[in-house]
């Protein structure tokens, strides 16, 4: 039974935008209604907490006094770095992973089992459970630091040098797994007969990574990393958890300098300008990467 | 059909059932208040839910209640920081005039906790909050350790006086530092589980107790909002840089975010010979005291001055409930002086005068002639209706400078006095 005849007396169109209405209002109620008066918002001096007061348009005064203040800059330069050395971990770590993981040996199913259960938990319940483990007192983690090379106590969250390490250890330790599985899937989709034609060739096993592996898994493994790196530019519970932002602003990412912004400090308007920022960033760098990604893959 | 029956039946009678919902923190006084409140339901009939939430999000969830108009709750036991953004933003109901129809006199009840707990203007007679639950931060320290004589008399050598209870901050670095990486019974103890917490008010409570010790003011008391050479002063950079001196020679490894669980139970386990925390959890500490540990407990010591950070909360109602007749017939019940002797006697702190000048009030916890004490001295942070916008930029200044070693105290403090110009100038007020 063809569609048309279910819905009689509907086009094809109207039926298809029948499937899909429920699904774009509920887009247009919860992301496009929010960001287009957080836009509105980001040209006001309006406080959410200050009832009774209307807000009045302040122009670009928000968007001068976000770009102008040394702090957020700050807390631009430690999300910057923590979504460096953790995307770098992650793809090298994951690569790895995922090359030893599509030989086959005894356990091979098991193992992999094992290593993709820290992306199953719940951030926030990582961060908890690291605060433990990072315990210079009783912590696994200082223990097993020890044992190899005796470092006496030393305190992960409570050392400004440390805590940055300390949360990119804990995001590569739960997401490598993710990035592993993505390069897997791209290992398993490289025909053998590649391999079999440079054997006939005499290419070398570093030559054959470099020449058929590595081009055939870098779209899967750049895919990964701009899912990870979308995720960790909005990281927050994980690092809440596990620092509260601190030493100090040692580990206070820009998403948690704007919860802060917006909701402890009801600075609406500032606070939507911000966002906006952040948004932008984000977007504009997501178009180059994505951009970058195609041309890579076309080649 | 029965069943169905008995279901509606059980629906209705409960839906009809008088009932209120009340809003706290979730720790030990809070259970406290729950047995006691079961005598209100037995006399009025009135069943009270209680809803208490985790110190780090209490603050973030109640808030944001208020600022919602929620109606979850029609009592709220809310911070004293609180009651500047309940009057101004009308969360709180004015409680004026039914003081004045039942006869309740803030006359009974202790001026310190009149003052920080129910009024807005401060020190003004408008009234949003009954003073429910006194408190302080005070030290507890393990006496069983100051009792022993070798290490009282291994004290004295080395310092010249006594080992007890601190008259000055000085002597209470001494005491710190002289358990600090001590063995005792076999195991390495530190000196003070302090305040270091980053994430909602527990360095600045912490910080704030050395520097009111100081004689720290936030702003010219001729000039208000004038903070410049007051909250700067070079005794509060001096107890700020005293504060972090604290921190880096008696604190336990990792105490570099703890507040009043970690404090606790750093002391609980053995780890400290003091812990800075809040008198609500004192009756917890000396009735868990086992294994030998005797505890005793002390105001905050002075410095310059005697003073100490000021805790507790009044008991508001919340003017978006439906309920507030039922809401205000609590007060009226728990303003009663028989009531707030239960109260005490069930571990919380009552704040009225009938129970704190009884003759047998210091004695009746090792803890009492401390709070008595404590409430006279206490001083507290802004009350002002944008205090979380000026908390958090103390919070992050002072860890930054204690915690994670940045800069100097004045430099702290400038940084925290440029924020809070700029938090007063967007509310008008400068």
């Amino acid at each position: 039974m063809s569609v048309k005849k279910k819905f009689k007396g509907l086009s094809d169109k109207a039926v298809g935008w029948l499937f899909i209405g429920p699904t774009v209002l509920l887009l247009l109620a919860i992301n496009i209604y929010p960001l287009v008066y957080a836009i509105k918002m980001s040209f006001t001096n309006f406080y959410a907490n200050k009832i009774g007061r209307e807000p009045q348009f302040v122009g670009l005064k928000n968007y001068i006094k976000v770009l102008n203040k040394e702090a957020i800059w700050e807390k631009m330069q430690v999300t910057a770095s923590f979504m460096f050395w953790t995307l770098l971990l992650q793809a090298i770590i994951g690569l790895g992973l995922a090359l030893l993981l599509n030989r086959k040996f005894k356990g091979n199913e098991l193992l992999t089992t094992l290593i993709v259960l820290p992306m199953m938990l719940s951030p926030a319940v990582v961060g908890v459970f690291w605060t433990y483990l990072y315990n210079p007192q009783v912590g696994l983690f200082n223990y097993v630091v020890n044992f190899f090379y005796d470092l006496g106590s030393f305190d992960m969250i409570g050392s400004s040098t440390l805590a940055p390490w300390a949360i990119v250890i804990v995001d590569t330790w739960m997401w490598t797994p993710f990035t592993m599985l993505i390069c897997l899937a791209g290992l398993r989709s490289v025909p053998n007969y590649l391999y079999e034609a440079a054997e006939v060739d005499r290419a070398s096993k570093w030559q054959q990574f470099i020449y058929i592996t590595l081009p055939s898994v870098l779209p899967f493994l750049l895919l990964a990393l701009l899912f990870r790196g979308i995720e960790n530019f909005k990281m927050f519970d994980m690092v809440v958890e596990l620092t509260s932002g601190g030493p100090g602003s040692a580990t206070e990412l820009a998403s948690i300098n704007l919860k802060r912004e917006a909701f402890e400090k009801w600075k609406t308007g500032y606070s939507s300008a911000f966002a906006v920022i952040l948004f932008v960033t984000i977007f504009g760098f997501g178009n180059v990467y994505v951009k970058v990604m195609n041309k890579i893959k076309e080649r | 059909m029965i069943l169905l029956f008995v279901s509606l039946f059980s629906f209705s009678v409960n839906s009809n059932a008088k009932s209120i919902t009340l809003g706290w923190a979730a720790w030990d006084p809070a259970n406290a208040l729950q047995e006691l409140t079961k005598e209100f339901t037995a006399e009025t009939g009135i069943e009270v839910n209680f809803e208490f939430v985790p110190w780090p999000n209490f603050a973030d969830r109640m808030l944001n209640e208020l600022n919602n108009k929620g109606k979850t709750f029609d009592l709220l036991i809310g911070d004293s920081q609180w009651i500047g953004a309940g009057a101004v933003y009308g969360h709180y109901v004015k409680l004026n005039d039914f003081f004045d129809k039942e006869g309740i006199s803030m006359s009974d009840f202790s001026p310190a906790t009149v003052y920080a707990y129910s009024t807005w203007p401060k020190g003004s007679e408008n009234y949003y909050a009954l003073p429910a639950m006194g408190d302080a931060l005070a030290w507890a320290y393990r006496k069983d350790w100051f009792d022993r004589p070798e290490l009282k008399s291994e004290f004295k050598k080395k310092h010249g006086y006594d080992l007890g209870v601190p008259a000055n901050w000085n002597q209470l670095y001494d005491m710190c530092t002289f358990f600090q990486g001590r063995e005792i019974d076999g195991q390495k103890r530190y000196g003070a589980a302090i305040n270091t917490e980053r994430g909602s008010e527990g360095i600045t409570m912490g910080v704030t107790a050395a520097m009111y010790a100081w004689g720290m003011e936030y702003e010219n008391p001729n000039k208000p909002y004038d903070m410049e050479g007051y909250f700067n002063s070079p005794q509060a950079v001096e107890a700020v840089e005293f504060y972090r001196k604290l921190y880096e020679d008696c604190a336990p490894p990792g105490h570099s975010d703890a507040y009043m669980v970690a404090n606790l139970d750093a002391y609980k386990s053995g780890q400290v010979a003091f812990q800075m925390n809040w008198y609500a959890f004192w009756p917890g500490v000396s009735k868990e005291d086992s294994d030998g540990r005797v505890s005793g407990f002390f105001a905050n010591p002075k410095q310059n001055v005697a003073a100490a950070t000021l805790g507790g909360q009044g008991i508001s109602v919340v003017k978006y409930s439906d309920k507030q007749d039922l809401a205000l017939e609590y007060i009226k019940w728990f303003a009663r002086p028989d009531v707030q002797q239960k109260w005490w006697d069930l571990g919380g702190y009552s704040c009225h005068n009938d129970v704190l000048n009884s003759p047998s009030f210091p004695t009746s916890t090792v803890y009492a002639q401390g709070f008595l004490d404590s409430m006279g001295i206490v001083k507290d942070f802004w009350q002002e209706p944008t205090f979380v916008e000026l908390m958090l930029p103390m919070q992050e200044a002072i860890h930054d400078y204690v915690v994670n070693g940045k800069g100097t105290a004045k430099e702290a403090l400038d940084k925290i006095i440029e924020e809070w110009v700029e938090v007063f100038e967007a509310d008008g007020k400068l």
